[in-house]
């Protein structure tokens, strides 16, 4: 890779051994991927929860943490993804005391590195959105295909040290979706369903995810009346990046690349289109169905909701109880949470009985753990990346609207 | 003659071992129990396979981010695959290989290994050169 010279004084340790062990990581992945250079970046986003990090990892951070502040500080802005445990909540879920210790190291040794904590996975709705064309450094797969689809900015998939050394180096390799030619869509679906809500939405990218099978594919898609909203972008991207890797789609007309269909595929010759039929969908919720089941625990989560989905769920809980044998766990960026509190909405859920937490999210919290120790099984969830996810950590998981989840909660059994 | 296979030049240092090969694909945090060593989720190819040591030979990726500090976590602990070939890896597992110093490979010339690999055969990894070898084939 050709370097600039301050690449070459990083690397050679004149700025520091943070930022040497960032360069020396950068390259070997940029030549990994044939990257000819470096690109500044104007954020990163660093996914680092602590059942992830494990001891070591934490350990590994601190010890940057130890540097002289002029050698440990990031250079761009640098924000997290959801954290591994709420400190106002982990009791309840019957998390440790020794994953809150954990979690409070971790917390000190970002902080000493500059790093701000959002502990969020909805920064493109609630922190700086990314603007077409800006180059990033973005953590989380619901974040990176949301901020390269649906806003035109350029990330790759960027797991927590690569997010780390872009916030020290200041800059990211030159490959993937930071180049135009990656940037063309690869395949085509026309969707001949109309997503009734967010679960089928999320359906919908699980589907597509399912048939793509690659980072490298881009999915171009048809067939929508109307634009979808963001929180029905969220849960699609967030789910067609789970199940397929995927991290840009094109829909003609609504994401900013896609004036037209033609430009979708950079004016290449258009691939046969894929159907997406109802039948589809069906086959799809019928990988995860369950009816007349006890219900364990009822999530809202991954992504993180946004205030409109809070209020949609205290709507649907309002006058009513979460049953005694199913928890009812809802989970939100920090800032959310203080608008939720603010608006009343936190309480009208809790007043239901359940639980609203904050800068965390389901999967990123020691979720076989919490699963051990609360006797949890069966859950139930609108997040179609959520079940995608679950069920390596030993849960049995259903995918159903969020009207059914919450009619679901309060019966304690699947309607 | 052994077989040799070429592929893309690669991360970490050569290695040599036993393969573990599915036509699936690939997460630390979605298809393992890492306390166990096991392969956990049940739709998963290698469902309850061990793969301490072992040369996973998989299609690619998947979603993720978690797996890039997850590898070097595992390796701390010392239970963790030997290397992981891949058809085609997506960035997480690249950058995860590079941060933990583990073996990955992928882009092989004649085609998806996992239809050119078998579970237990012998390999010889060697990322530096691009190069995987088959010892127990010819």
């Amino acid at each position: 890779m050709r370097l600039d010279e301050e690449e070459k004084a990083m690397l050679a340790g004149a700025l520091g051994p943070a930022r040497q062990w960032a360069l020396r990581h950068q390259l070997a992945v940029g030549d990994f991927f044939d990257a000819p250079d470096f690109v500044p970046v104007g954020q990163a986003h660093v996914m680092a929860d602590t059942e992830s990090l494990g001891p070591s990892g934490v350990a590994w951070l601190e010890g940057l943490a130890a540097l002289p502040s002029a050698e440990r500080r990031v250079k761009v802005p640098t924000i997290t993804d959801p954290r591994g445990l709420d400190f106002a909540t982990y009791k309840r879920l019957k998390q440790t005391e020794a994953m809150a210790e954990l979690e409070a190291r971790t917390i000190a040794a970002f902080e000493a590195l500059g790093v701000l904590m959002t502990n969020t996975c909805i920064n493109y709705q609630t922190v700086l959105p990314p603007v077409r064309g800006e180059h990033m450094a973005f953590g989380d797969t619901g974040v990176v295909i949301y901020s390269n689809s649906v806003m035109g900015a350029r990330s790759n998939f960027e797991g927590g040290p690569s997010a780390l050394a872009a916030g020290l180096s200041g800059r990211t390799p030159r490959y993937g979706y930071h180049l135009e030619s990656h940037r063309a869509g690869s395949k085509h679906f026309a969707v001949r369903y109309c997503p009734r809500d967010l679960a089928d939405w999320g359906a919908l990218g699980g589907i597509v995810g399912l048939r793509c099978n690659s980072y490298w594919e881009v999915p171009v898609l048809t067939g929508f009346a109307t634009p979808p909203n963001s929180d029905e972008l969220k849960h699609f991207g967030a789910a067609l990046a789970s199940f397929g890797s995927v991290a840009l789609f094109h829909i003609p007309e609504v994401t900013p690349e896609a004036t037209s269909l033609a430009a979708a595929f950079a004016g290449r010759s258009l691939p046969a289109a894929v159907s997406i039929e109802d039948e589809d969908m069906q086959a799809f919720y019928a990988g995860y169905a369950a009816k007349g089941e006890k219900v364990d625990v009822v999530v809202f989560a991954a992504p993180q909701l946004s205030l409109l989905e809070l209020q949609q769920v205290a709507d649907l809980v309002r006058g009513r109880h979460i049953s005694a044998d199913t928890t009812l766990i809802v989970a939100t960026s920090p800032e959310i949470k203080f608008a939720a509190d603010r608006m009343g909405l936190t309480a009208s859920i809790e007043r239901a009985g359940g639980i609203v937490t904050a800068g965390v999210c389901f999967y990123q919290s020691y979720a076989r753990e919490m699963a051990e120790a609360n006797g949890w099984q069966r859950l139930l969830t609108n997040s179609a990346k959520l079940v995608n996810i679950i069920g390596g950590y030993g849960y049995q998981p259903t995918l159903a609207s969020m009207q059914r989840c919450v009619d679901s909660a309060v019966a304690g059994r699947i309607v | 003659m052994p077989i040799v296979l070429k592929c893309h030049r690669g991360i970490g240092p050569s290695v040599r071992g036993t393969a573990l090969v599915a036509r699936d694909n690939f997460s630390a945090r979605y298809d393992l129990d890492r306390r166990q060593g096991t392969f956990s989720r049940p739709a998963h190819g290698l469902y309850g396979q061990a793969y301490h040591d072992k040369i996973l030979v998989l299609v690619t990726a998947k979603g993720g981010v978690a797996s890039a500090w997850m590898l070097r976590d595992m390796k701390e602990r010392g239970i963790v695959p030997k290397a992981i070939l891949f058809d085609r890896t997506n960035t997480i597992l690249a950058q995860g290989a590079a941060f933990a110093e583990l073996s990955l490979v992928d882009r092989f010339e004649a085609g998806d290994p996992t239809t050119l690999i078998r579970s237990e055969d012998e390999l010889l990894v060697e990322p530096a050169a691009g190069r995987v070898t088959i010892l127990n084939r010819d």
